[in-house]
């Protein structure tokens, strides 16, 4: 190297290189997986919406017929619910809602909830939480088998009074040692499907918004 | 040379083990050491690190001026990782998802900074890989004894969640070693880490002092000076 170049200079431009092959780098490698990236992603989330709903009973593109919604005093929570709307032969099936139990025992927990067009629970799954491992996290289908009590359920069945854990006087079970977070599940299900049942049409009506999302 | 690379081996697997010995990358090692995979795989993740920014290090080494010599490793170092996260997230998508926010803070493992600085900064190429290679191997050995104690411990199997790392026959390597397992939640849980660890420590140093038939030395006494200073020239 030229010792006449003065050398905080030298030490600048040397770290300066330096960022630019790392960026070129990362570039580069960005725009190899960028494409798998976001495939993989596409994947889970299909993988998890056909877990409750069977991939024979709807014929549309699940992930691209979506809406969201944004109504803080039905929900609870002021994140927008992300709806999938699956349809065969252009006939609803049913809606996939995305929704946000606030109130865990350990922050937000985040549901995905099927209702099939004629009012009742297709299933209910947990994508996100933080409740404690062995107290609260039977709230997975891998842990228990609780969450598939809201199957068939309905709002008729049971009534408005029995959709609650059952030590609050409802129908659902709590589990040992942790009430708190199948009560938030039960209250965001039950939301979600009040929602639901008052706008049923205009849900399936509404054209798709297909947001540009890059995460689940 | 053989001679100096086996002693760097056995320095950075065993003699100065990152998490037994040093005690650097805590932090992660006690976070994602729930279960041997998630271990092992952090362990790679690590292992790869280390050995590409030494090797990065070791190549630039003339042209680095003490002045900018810290930023420098950092930005090998934070551009290896991301590298390897992005990877991570097109082709092992369940574990990048299981490992989370501990993938990006391999920036943070002060033990890959330190070997930057004491030994790749000093050493050739070949020298400075096998470092790098033999400081993940230990780190990686270590997160492997730890997710496996506690995996066992606390749910009764080994290799849960193989598949995440080696796609679908991984289903079938899962061992249930203590069938009908409660549960042992203090041993999933963060306090069940330190638990772990210092029993690791403590076997460590039982081995040791066997071998020298003297008590072991206290973890202590090594400092982070001891970690710069160590030479592993002669």
């Amino acid at each position: 190297m030229n010792n006449s170049t003065h050398p905080v200079l030298r030490s600048g431009l040397l770290l300066g290189l330096i960022a630019l092959l790392g960026t070129a780098l990362l570039a580069g490698v960005n725009e190899l997986t960028h494409e798998r990236i976001a495939e993989q992603e596409k994947r889970r989330i299909l993988q998890q919406l056909n877990a409750i709903l069977p991939v024979a009973s709807y014929n549309n593109n699940l992930l691209e017929d979506v809406i969201e919604i944004t109504d803080e005093a039905s929900f609870h929570h002021p994140a927008p619910v992300t709806v999938y709307r699956a349809r065969k032969d252009d006939q609803p099936v049913a809606v996939l809602m995305a929704v946000t139990a606030p109130d865990g025992y350990n922050g937000a927990i985040r549901l995905l909830a099927g209702f099939d067009h004629s009012g009742s629970v297709l299933g209910v799954r947990v994508v996100a939480h933080r409740e404690t491992p062995g107290l609260g996290d039977p709230i997975e289908v891998e842990k228990s088998d609780w969450i598939l009590s809201f199957m068939n359920k309905s709002l008729l069945d049971p009534q408005a009074e029995g959709w609650a854990v059952k030590r609050d006087g409802g129908q659902f079970d709590q589990f040992t040692g942790a009430t708190i977070s199948p009560r938030a599940v039960v209250k965001a299900v039950h939301n979600a499907l009040v929602y639901f049942d008052a706008n049923r049409q205009s849900l399936f009506d509404t054209s798709a918004t297909n947001p540009e999302r890059d995460n689940g | 040379m053989a001679e100096q690379l086996k002693n760097i081996l056995l320095d950075g697997a065993w003699r100065q083990n990152t998490g037994l010995v040093v005690l650097l990358g805590l932090c992660p090692l006690l976070a994602v050491t729930n279960t041997l995979i998630n271990g092992l795989a952090l362990g790679l993740a690590t292992m790869l690190t280390l050995m590409v920014s030494n090797l990065s290090v070791s190549a630039l080494r003339g042209l680095l001026r003490p002045e900018i010599r810290i930023p420098a490793f950092v930005l090998i170092i934070a551009s290896v990782v991301t590298v390897i996260e992005l990877l991570m997230h097109a082709y092992f998508y369940d574990l990048f998802r299981a490992l989370g926010i501990f993938i990006p803070l391999i920036v943070t493992n002060c033990a890959i900074i330190g070997r930057a600085e004491a030994f790749a900064s000093r050493h050739g190429p070949l020298p400075s890989l096998m470092d790098g290679f033999a400081t993940g191997l230990g780190f990686c050995i270590t997160l492997v004894l730890l997710g496996a104690l506690r995996e066992l411990t606390g749910q009764g199997t080994l290799l849960a969640g193989a598949e995440m790392l080696l796609g679908d026959w991984g289903n079938y390597l899962t061992l249930t070693i203590i069938p009908e397992h409660p549960g042992f939640l203090l041993a999933m849980l963060p306090p069940g880490a330190f638990f772990g660890l210092a029993l690791l420590i403590a076997a460590r140093n039982a081995l040791q002092a066997d071998k020298a038939g003297k008590p072991a030395q206290a973890v202590s006494n090594l400092s982070a000076e001891n970690l710069v200073g160590n030479s592993h020239e002669t």
